[in-house]
């Protein structure tokens, strides 16, 4: 079998590589077991065969109530958010040229949070009722996402920035976000605090098909962008003056990118909140698989990523059930680990 | 019969000033070598030719017309730049590295034409480097890797290739044969080679036009057995050396005085001047 298959359609041509596309449907076929198997697990057991109906909603009234109604929301949404933390870190990694860069540890995630939860607060009255529409919320999110990622791009592009210290900056932004947040759950009403809390660990309890709808046109439109950008990333990791050398353009690309990258983050944070590493873990785990060629870099990511969150948040509610524990807590169980093994392997560049 | 001429050029770092009001023509269809002390702007002379730094007064012209007025995707298909110690990002091959250097031919449909196919397996069979097309760059030996950007540029197909110290941190073995590739390139496909070596002699061995920059101009230039001399060297390093032939090729060779064994009489002095 070839390594590489040129595919060529009139003006069309790519160089695909059959690794990639191999590993693409592998993982589009597990993205569908992970999607039966958790929409089945929980209080109520449901098999495949029934899932299956009940997607179609010709399963039993239960079963159908259960599946469409509480289920598969919740899940959709995990996987949607997991997706878009997954691309936004696959472009950073590109745009920052730092394998350590991902939406929560350069600090975008916190600073969606911030804003996210600043809106919250402006807009909820006494009786616990949004004065403005819900669908604002993302927007909210992708700013305070925005203003971290122009903030620490400005940082790192005085030069000579080590990739340790833009993680160090990045950390250290989160945590000045992350106070503000505080304050702001502190001062306002305990509703928003006991609400916001759960959302800032990173929970998709409570689900509704309107937010999964909102959510799943924000991440297809923002994906597809990155693909049709991606031949423009993979210059981009060449770094500035090889980028310019070949008659492209490095900081108009970078400044797209970022605003999608943000955005993508933003529109997980306002949904699910601020689920940590998977824009990390994904990413790389991705180039592991396929290389560093972004045209399968990014779906890759995406479906890793979003199966990251969707057993993330399959644990959460099924291992101390009838204790719910926000899908956050378990990705960074793994997912810390990981980036301090990141850490230690590029601690002397 | 020049394609390539700085005009009136002042380059400045921020208030510092690094070249200033240079001029010089680069010859076309020959191999060109910058040579100079650590520091005196080589490194941003090749740049600013290649439109990376822009320079704060004058211009480069690229047949006839400032860079400045060329769209940089035409620039791109004129002359390709080696910059010094690039790096390939974790996880990329050395196919997926060479291909890049067709950008300038893609856009967002045409991204693996039968023209850029034949470019990148061409590039890569001169460099020899066809049977590491799947290897991770970041596997490869010194040597390896350098071939590997070279075979890059060269699938940039461009008349005119500037390369900064493309022989830095490889064993003479190494060095020899990346700078035989590019005299290769340039005596069969005639391209216009422009480098910087920090070697004199290998410098003198496979110039045509040796280009001596110092005190932000163009100190000296000229084939290297009419401008090397012992007065040029001391100008432009502060250095004193001894200029003969080389014994294989007749071009010149400088030796160095200074401290070091002299088993010459029997005993050990410094060579003194
Ligand atoms: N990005 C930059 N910002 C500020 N100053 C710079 C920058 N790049 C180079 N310089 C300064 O400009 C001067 C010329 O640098 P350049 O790299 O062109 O020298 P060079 O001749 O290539 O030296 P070497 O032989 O060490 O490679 C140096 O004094 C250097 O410190
Ligand atoms: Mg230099």
């Amino acid at each position: 079998m070839k390594k590489y298959i040129p595919v060529r359609f009139r003006n069309f041509s790519v160089l695909a590589s059959s690794r990639a596309i191999w590993i693409t449907v592998i993982l589009m076929v597990l993205f569908l077991v992970v999607l039966v198997v958790s929409v089945g697990l929980g209080d109520i057991k449901i098999a495949p065969a029934e899932v299956f109906k009940s997607f179609f909603g010709t399963g039993s009234d239960l079963h159908n109530l259960v599946v469409r109604t509480f289920r598969l929301p919740r899940i959709l949404l995990a996987a949607f958010a997991g997706a878009a933390l997954a691309v936004a870190g696959a472009i950073l990694q590109g745009i920052i040229r730092n394998p350590l860069a991902s939406p929560d540890i350069i600090g975008l995630t916190s600073g969606a949070s911030l804003t996210t939860v600043g809106f919250l607060a402006i807009f909820t009255t006494s009786d616990n009722a949004l004065t403005v529409s819900i669908n604002w919320l993302p927007l909210a999110s992708f700013l305070g996402a925005l203003l971290t990622g122009i903030l620490v791009y400005r940082l790192s592009e005085k030069n000579g920035l080590s990739q340790f210290k833009i993680v160090l900056i990045g950390i250290g932004l989160a945590a000045g976000a992350e106070a503000v947040t505080n304050l702001i759950m502190v001062m306002g009403s305990i509703y928003i605090a006991s609400r916001a809390n759960i959302w800032l660990v990173g929970s998709v309890n409570g689900a509704n098909w309107p937010e999964v709808v909102i959510l799943m046109i924000w991440f297809f439109i923002l994906f597809i962008m990155a693909l049709l950008l991606s031949r423009r990333l993979n210059i981009l990791e060449l770094g500035d003056t090889i980028t310019v050398s070949v008659g492209s353009s490095t900081s108009k690309d970078k400044k797209i990118l970022l605003i999608i990258s943000t955005a993508l983050t933003g529109g997980a944070v306002a949904f699910a909140g601020g689920i940590g590493f998977v824009g990390l873990m994904a990413p790389h785990m991705a180039r592991k698989l396929v290389g560093s060629a972004y045209g399968a870099l990014i779906p890759v990511s995406a479906l890793l990523g979003a199966m990251i969150v969707m057993i993330s948040d399959l644990i959460g509610r099924t291992l101390f059930a009838p204790i719910e524990v926000p899908a956050g807590v378990f990705s960074a169980i793994i997912g810390a680990p990981y980036f301090i093994y990141l850490l230690y392997k590029s601690r002397n560049i | 019969m020049s394609i390539l001429e700085a005009k009136d050029l002042s380059v400045s770092y921020g208030d510092t000033n690094i070249l200033d009001e240079l001029n010089l023509k680069i010859p076309k269809g020959k191999i060109t070598v910058f040579i100079g002390k650590n520091g005196c702007g080589k490194s941003t002379l090749l740049s600013t030719f290649a439109r990376i730094t822009k320079p704060t007064k004058g211009s480069i012209i690229l047949d006839g017309k400032s860079i400045a007025k060329i769209s940089t995707k035409k620039i791109a298909r004129e002359l390709a730049l080696l910059p010094q110690g690039p790096s390939a990002p974790e996880g990329m091959n050395v196919l997926q590295l060479v291909k890049q250097g067709r950008y300038p031919y893609q856009n967002w449909m045409k991204q693996w034409s039968r023209e850029d196919e034949e470019a990148v397996s061409k590039a890569l069979s001169v460099t020899g480097t066809a049977e590491l097309a799947d290897r991770p760059v970041e596997d490869l030996s010194g040597g390896q890797k350098q071939r590997v950007w070279i075979a890059m540029v060269l699938a940039q197909d461009t008349d005119t290739i500037l390369l900064d110290e493309p022989t830095t941190y490889l064993d003479l073995s190494h060095q020899i044969e990346i700078l035989d590739l590019l005299y290769d390139l340039n005596q069969n496909e005639n391209r216009t080679i422009v480098m910087v070596l920090h070697d004199l002699n290998l410098a003198c061995r496979y110039a045509d036009h040796i280009v001596a920059i110092q005190d932000k101009h163009v100190f000296a230039q000229g084939a290297p057995e009419e401008i090397m001399s012992c007065d040029l060297v001391k100008d432009v390093f502060g250095m004193d050396v001894n200029i003969v032939n080389c014994p294989l090729f007749g071009t010149p060779m400088c030796i160095p005085y200074g401290k070091g064994r002299n088993v010459k009489e029997g005993r050990c002095t410094a060579v003194a001047y």
